[in-house]
């Protein structure tokens, strides 16, 4: 059993934070920041994330197990076809690597291959089946495997989304299929997110919330306009445009949001784009 | 029907290749409607091949081009001119080309980019529908193909993309699975949400695709 899966199953308060593979072979630095970590207890890999290409999550992930460093690894349904998925999930169990964290992926439109094939063989509802088949020991065809993985398999949630009721009719499907946890993204807005949670919570998952580290207006901003799904208040944006330091701002509002995780969620997901250092300021350690 | 394009004219001069002299093959069905392959357009490349110095040794308008016979037969009709060319330029969609190339051992230049399988909105103005995917899900999805009009082609419900209602490659267009969740509403039944919809068999769009009704 996984930690994650471990301390979740015990009601520890759980923290994630995640790392890019790097785009190139030299992975000392995503190395380090994940050594570097603060309070961390395992960490997501990101997979070609918005859509720009780099190193397999796969090896990074790999890589982590060897350091010590738990980690979850994102898998999205761009860019493999039913057969790559699972042959990644059965080499991932190979090397170790129990969490994983299935998405549909962002739209090769606005990555740096804009030009590639998006493979959407399966979405996220049936790459869940698909791990859960795995598990149960044979593949999709029905065939038997010999050694058969074991995973804590999560996915994501935009608690914000507009129409409420359709995001959550997925979330929903996303259980019932067999999503063991939940990281979502970035939310800014506590009201937002006490309504998500008032239905979320009793289908009984355990859901981590997205905190993004705020590092000054203009960020706030290019998020409203460039992220789906990530929603900025005006007045928040009002505070880093006032604040002498805004960094300073954005960190204060990322412990709000923890302390109103430490009231609804299960954990937090820590995205601190390059301010690592800050996560125990953040945490409130 | 077969929404098409002209290619513009630097890649037409691209891919004619230096050839001075042309006939040249239009289509009388989808690629007319789309004013990309009909008897207008194919006028006008005959008056811009000539204003470049080419040479038009004949032209047909055949009635569907994807027709295989009778683009072969039509072919036969202007035997000479056909053969007085060094190439022939086919305005036609990618299936109506492949009818020509299958019916001559000349060289065949296709003129079109095929676009998609498109609804006509109003003219001038195309949208793309269906993609024949060969397992149609339409009657639980309220009559909105989610294959073709979710931008990821997911079964399962609208991606974390989705804000507003509005589609996370393109904020100009609504979300597929918004439109059919708030349609599955307005007829009062779950549809496709009652279930979670299996991956597609890929394996009903067969490569290339055969079908005889025999």
């Amino acid at each position: 059993m996984s930690l994650l899966e471990q301390q979740l199953a015990a009601g520890r308060f759980v923290v994630t934070a995640e790392i890019a593979p790097p785009k190139g072979t030299d992975v000392a630095s995503a190395l380090a920041t994940a050594r570097a970590f603060a309070g961390v207890m395992a960490v997501n890999v990101t997979d070609n994330q918005g859509a720009n290409m780099r190193m397999c999550p796969l090896a990074v992930a790999a890589l982590l197990v060897r350091e010590g460093i738990e980690p979850i690894l994102q898998l999205t349904c761009r860019d493999r076809n039913r057969m790559a998925l699972q042959s990644d999930l059965l080499g991932a169990s190979a090397l170790g690597v129990e969490n994983v964290l299935v998405l549909s992926g962002d739209h090769a439109r606005f990555g740096d291959h804009p030009g590639a094939k998006s493979v959407f063989d399966l979405d996220s509802v049936q790459l869940l089946q698909v791990v859960n088949g795995l598990m149960a020991g044979h593949d999709m065809a029905g065939k038997p495997l010999a050694g058969i993985p074991r995973f804590f398999a999560g996915a994501a949630v935009t608690p914000e989304a507009e129409p409420f009721e359709l995001m959550f009719q997925k979330f929903a499907k996303k259980v019932e299929n067999g999503a063991r946890f939940f990281q979502t993204q970035a939310v800014f807005d506590a009201v937002k997110l006490e309504r998500f949670i008032a239905v979320a919570r009793p289908l009984g998952v355990p859901v981590l919330l997205g905190v993004l580290l705020l590092k000054n207006a203009r960020m706030a901003r290019f998020l409203n306009d460039n992220i789906p799904g990530v929603r900025v208040p005006a007045q928040l944006i009002d505070r880093l445009e006032q604040a002498a330091r805004p960094l300073d701002e954005g960190v204060a509002i990322a412990r709000e949001m923890v302390a109103a995780a430490r009231l609804h969620c299960q954990g937090v997901h820590l995205m601190t784009l390059g301010c690592e250092e800050r996560i125990p300021e953040i945490l409130g350690m | 029907m077969i929404i098409s394009e002209q290619k513009s004219k630097e890649e037409l001069l691209q891919v004619l290749d230096g050839k001075t002299r042309l006939f040249l093959v239009g289509c009388a069905a989808c690629a007319t409607a789309c004013k990309a392959g009909g008897e207008e357009e194919v006028f006008k490349v005959q008056e811009w091949l000539a204003s470049i110095g080419k040479e038009v040794t004949g032209s047909v308008v055949i009635d569907e081009a994807c027709h295989i016979m009778r683009a072969a037969r039509d072919l036969r009709q202007h035997k000479g001119q056909v053969e007085e060319a060094e190439a022939l330029l086919v305005l036609a969609c990618g299936a109506g080309i492949q009818s020509i190339s299958s019916s001559t051992d000349q060289r065949v230049i296709g003129g079109l980019n095929s676009l998609f399988l498109g609804n006509i909105r109003r003219f001038g103005q195309y949208e793309e529908k269906c993609s024949l995917c060969g397992e149609c899900i339409l009657n639980e999805t309220a009559g909105i193909c989610p294959v073709t009009t979710c931008a990821k082609g997911l079964l399962n419900g609208p991606c974390g993309g989705m804000e507003e209602g509005k589609c996370e490659a393109d904020r100009e267009i609504d979300c597929a699975w918004h439109l059919i969740f708030e349609r599955l509403k307005k007829q009062g039944r779950p549809g496709v949400f009652r279930r979670p919809v299996p991956p597609k068999d890929w394996g009903k769009k067969r490569k290339p695709g055969r079908h005889s009704i025999r």
